[in-house]
């Protein structure tokens, strides 16, 4: 099934939404306007681990305009034992976790009560910090979603043993957040025993089944709509606790509630990317041509409920080895369980691994972009099965002609007064997956055509590819299309996460507009069904970063002038919101790469580093010239269209590509993120 | 706690006479009792810059303005930028250029923006200034002087692009 000719598709179409968001008239959840809702302030515990002895609510009930306080005495039943099942009993899990709500007349007043409110706690001693010979690191049963937890194909020890050049490593990359613009919010409004949601989500249709089932409510009840998202990086992509708060307060005052989580409470409540310490070892020839690779984690979950990030998985298929083993292990700490958070599992896997390809590449006396080249990999190593395309080879050619790469000089070689000046690159790739999805069409009387289903636009640009792919389909211009998204009532649909947005949403839309074609006036398709047999193949998006730094010798700032990635990624849909995608990728892997960290405090037990001041995202001024390009590509093993998704890859292999230009500024090699000033300082 | 107090605010050309709660920010006011809920709440602690208006002509957090300190104030939000009808330049700019994703931060910045022109244009000098009687307005200084607002998606280089189109 493949899509031509393609007219809308390829076309740099502003986002279809744009006048609206430029004009503050676009609606984010919390903005909804509801009659008569009221506002819940959330009270998160201030111990890590222990139980609530007593609360006291005397002073915030007696304070003006407080309605009521919610708290494990009052909740109500929420089922199941994830982060979701909030105040269920007197246990604090973590620091910053729910304990309660002030529900009250105004915000000014819901805050006010928050404060008053008094917890005492029976604490226990809490354990909060990851390191690599934690004795309570376990081997989970798999790793996100559903991999085998480790691998072992061939000899690695004896590989290592005999190898004529060996890479032995050990980097870490710390807790991060995804810190979307918008904080997390939900409007939530009881109806006749029936449940509406505003709330700013990645994925209305799983979020209301997943609110249901939290409620012990039939499915049909629940009604969740998200019409603008602002910002989610995988935060977003399930519902988070403050949604069945909000639901619980609205219940116990019988008003609408808004609530909107605080950025202080999001790097609690929100979900976080777990930090890692991955070691890496490679084996290779005197050529650098790989006989062995080992890539084996440590990371954390929380003690509610298991998060295994799929870390090292990304090194089963990454290059050819004959010997080849991962490993994850887990500990279950005192703290909130970690979440995705943009390409949860590639992103620091392949900074590991790409940085000791660097560390190869050097201790071989070979061109990185050689050393890749030579351990291209015929066929998936892991599965076997050939790739359906695999253009990393021509990225990384394409990236080296364009960025210059041959005036890359020796490690510690190029100054410009007091900065030293270097080059990086680093591979990345992302799986390329669908999932089934459920799309309706219909023909309007005056010619034009509604499409709806229930995909997410969190920033990707998805209303407006999918209105670009339904034209060309339905083989009409742009205009006659309006494509309505973010509402459950729509059907089942893939969430906007995995970069599956638009290949499962756009087959769906694909296969729906065909049967328009064949002349109904109204279509409803579910791509679960009907899937023709396909040859197993390995999909994947490849890409190349490029990044030039600039390091000072007396201050060891970094800086970073230049940035380029090459993708092979398939058909892009649209290059204007195609090019942003990448730019925003890249941008948010130099932040990992130089500023990202969100500190735990053994002591306290909980996050330090609560807001954006002491969170460094990047600003304006860090980012100079960074561009994006792709090569011609079209897979249509992939969906109809032929595109891949490209929501991540863009941050893959950045923060490597930094890591490996500052080693090649100055000869340093800092295998620990983010790379601070003070990791460079007595090192020049 | 919860005191009152009158304040008259002309907000995008209309007067408005309002009593409020002592504690309301100029942000909440603005989102929870006016129904302008295009400055946008991202981090209510001055970090990010998603709430900058216009007070007074001067580009300010919102969030950090209380609503009773400015009686009299001439606040302008992202709604009061287009003028009859047809988008401000740098809407249209922003746009074309396809200077943010999610949208969230995209009011802010906009408010930010013509602040900044505006700011550019009286001779005021930056940081990142070498003349400081006569600044230049290049991609440099756009982004120095831009660095108030904060885009998690990234959209930074077609932000300075969008304003270089205006500037």
């Amino acid at each position: 099934m493949t899509l031509a000719p393609t007219r809308a598709i390829g076309a740099p179409v502003d986002r279809i939404e744009g006048a609206e968001k430029v004009a503050g008239e676009a609606v984010y959840a919390y903005e909804h306007d509801v009659e008569g809702a009221v506002y819940a302030a959330i009270v998160t515990s201030t111990v890590a681990k222990g139980t609530i002895r007593d609360i006291d609510s005397t002073k915030a009930l007696a304070a003006p305009g407080i309605l009521a306080v919610l708290t494990h005495e009052n909740a109500g039943e929420v089922r199941g034992d994830g982060e979701l099942a909030i105040l269920q009993s007197p246990r604090v899990s973590y620091r910053g976790q729910i304990v309660g709500a002030v529900i009250a007349e105004t915000l000014e007043a819901a805050r006010q009560g928050e404060r008053l409110v008094r917890i005492d706690y029976d604490v226990e001693q809490h354990d909060v910090v990851l390191r690599a010979d934690h004795p309570g690191l376990y081997k989970p049963d798999k790793v996100n979603p559903s991999f085998p937890t480790d691998s072992d194909e061939g000899d690695v020890d004896r590989a290592l043993a005999s190898a004529a050049v060996t890479v032995d490593e050990t980097y870490t990359t710390p807790t991060e957040h995804n810190n979307a613009m918008e904080p997390h919010a939900t409007i939530a409004i009881w109806e006749n025993g029936g449940l509406t949601m505003y709330d700013s989500n990645q994925g209305a249709f799983r979020a209301s089944q997943t609110i249901a089932d939290a409620l012990g409510l039939p499915h049909e009840s629940v009604r969740v709509i998200s019409h603008h998202v602002g910002g989610g990086f995988g935060s977003k992509g399930l519902p988070r606790p403050h949604a069945v708060l909000a639901a619980l307060a609205a219940r116990l005052v019988d008003r609408p509630v808004k609530v909107a989580v605080t950025r202080q409470q999001m790097f609690t409540l929100t979900g976080y990317r777990t930090p890692t310490i991955q070691r890496v070892r490679l084996a290779a020839e005197a050529d650098g041509a790989l006989t062995a690779i080992a890539h084996d984690v440590a990371e954390q979950t929380s003690t509610i409920s298991e998060f295994a990030e799929q870390t090292a998985v990304v090194t089963r298929m990454m290059y050819a080895a004959p010997n080849r083993r991962t490993s994850h292990r887990v500990v279950a700490l005192n703290v909130p369980t970690p979440s995705w958070m943009r390409a949860p599992g590639e992103c620091p896997g392949m900074f590991a691994l790409e940085s000791a390809m660097d560390e190869l590449a050097a201790a071989c006396n070979v061109d990185p972009i050689e050393l890749r080249i030579r351990n291209e990999p015929e066929i998936d190593p892991e599965s076997g099965n050939r790739f359906s395309t695999r253009n990393l080879v021509a990225c990384l050619r394409e990236g080296a002609d364009r960025f210059g790469w041959s005036e890359r000089g020796a490690p510690g070689s190029r100054r410009d007064g007091r900065w030293l000046v270097g080059l990086g690159v680093a591979a990345s790739t992302y799986p390329a997956r669908r999932a089934p999805s459920t799309a309706y069409a219909r023909a309007e009387p005056d010619g034009t055509y509604t499409i709806r289903i229930t995909a997410a636009d969190i920033g990707t640009g998805a209303r407006t590819v999918l209105t670009q792919i339904a034209a060309d389909a339905l083989e009409v211009p742009l205009e006659s299309v309006r494509v309505e998204i973010g509402d459950s009532e729509f059907g089942q649909a893939m969430l906007a996460g995995g970069s599956m947005g638009t290949s499962s949403w756009g087959t769906a839309v694909v296969r729906v507009c065909r049967e328009l074609r064949s002349g109904k006036d109204e279509a409803h398709v579910d791509t679960s069904q009907g899937a023709e047999a396909e040859e197993p193949l390995s999909k994947h998006a490849f890409g190349a970063q490029f990044v030039e730094v600039r390091v000072n010798v007396d201050t060891c700032e970094i800086r970073v002038p230049r940035v380029l990635g090459v993708f092979a990624c398939g058909r892009i849909i649209n290059p204007k919101t195609a090019r942003s995608q990448f730019l925003g990728g890249m941008t948010m892997g130099v932040s990992m790469a130089l500023f990202e960290e969100t500190a735990i405090d053994p002591a306290i037990g909980g996050f330090v580093t609560q807001d954006l001041a002491t969170y460094h995202v990047p600003v304006n001024a860090d980012i100079e010239d960074i561009e994006a390009t792709w090569i011609d590509e079209v897979d249509l093993h992939v969906n109809p269209m032929g595109s891949k998704g490209i929501g991540e890859i863009g941050i893959v292999g950045t923060a490597a590509a930094v890591a490996n230009a500052v080693f090649n500024a100055t000869g340093v090699r800092v295998r620990d993120l983010p790379i601070r000033p003070d990791r460079l300082i007595g090192r020049l | 706690m919860a005191e009152h107090a009158n304040v008259a605010l002309t907000i995008n050309g209309e007067l408005h006479e309002l009593t409020v709660d002592t504690r309301t920010s100029l942000l909440d006011l603005l989102r929870e009792h006016l129904g302008l809920r295009g400055a946008k709440k991202g981090c209510d602690h001055g970090q990010c810059g998603a709430c900058t208006v216009l007070i007074d002509g001067r580009r300010a957090n919102s969030c950090l303005a209380l609503a009773v300190a400015h009686d009299g104030a001439q606040i302008v939000t992202v709604e009061g930028l287009a003028e009859s009808g047809s988008l401000h330049p740098l809407q249209a700019a922003f746009i074309e250029r396809d200077a943010f994703q999610c949208g969230y931060c995209t009011p802010g910045q906009l408010c930010s923006a013509v602040g900044m022109l505006d700011e550019a244009a009286a001779g005021w000098p930056s940081y990142v200034s070498r003349d400081l009687d006569a600044p230049r307005l290049d991609a440099h200084e756009i982004r120095e002087r831009m660095s108030g607002n904060v885009c998690r998606c990234g959209a930074y280089p077609n932000i300075v692009a969008a304003i270089e189109d205006v500037a």
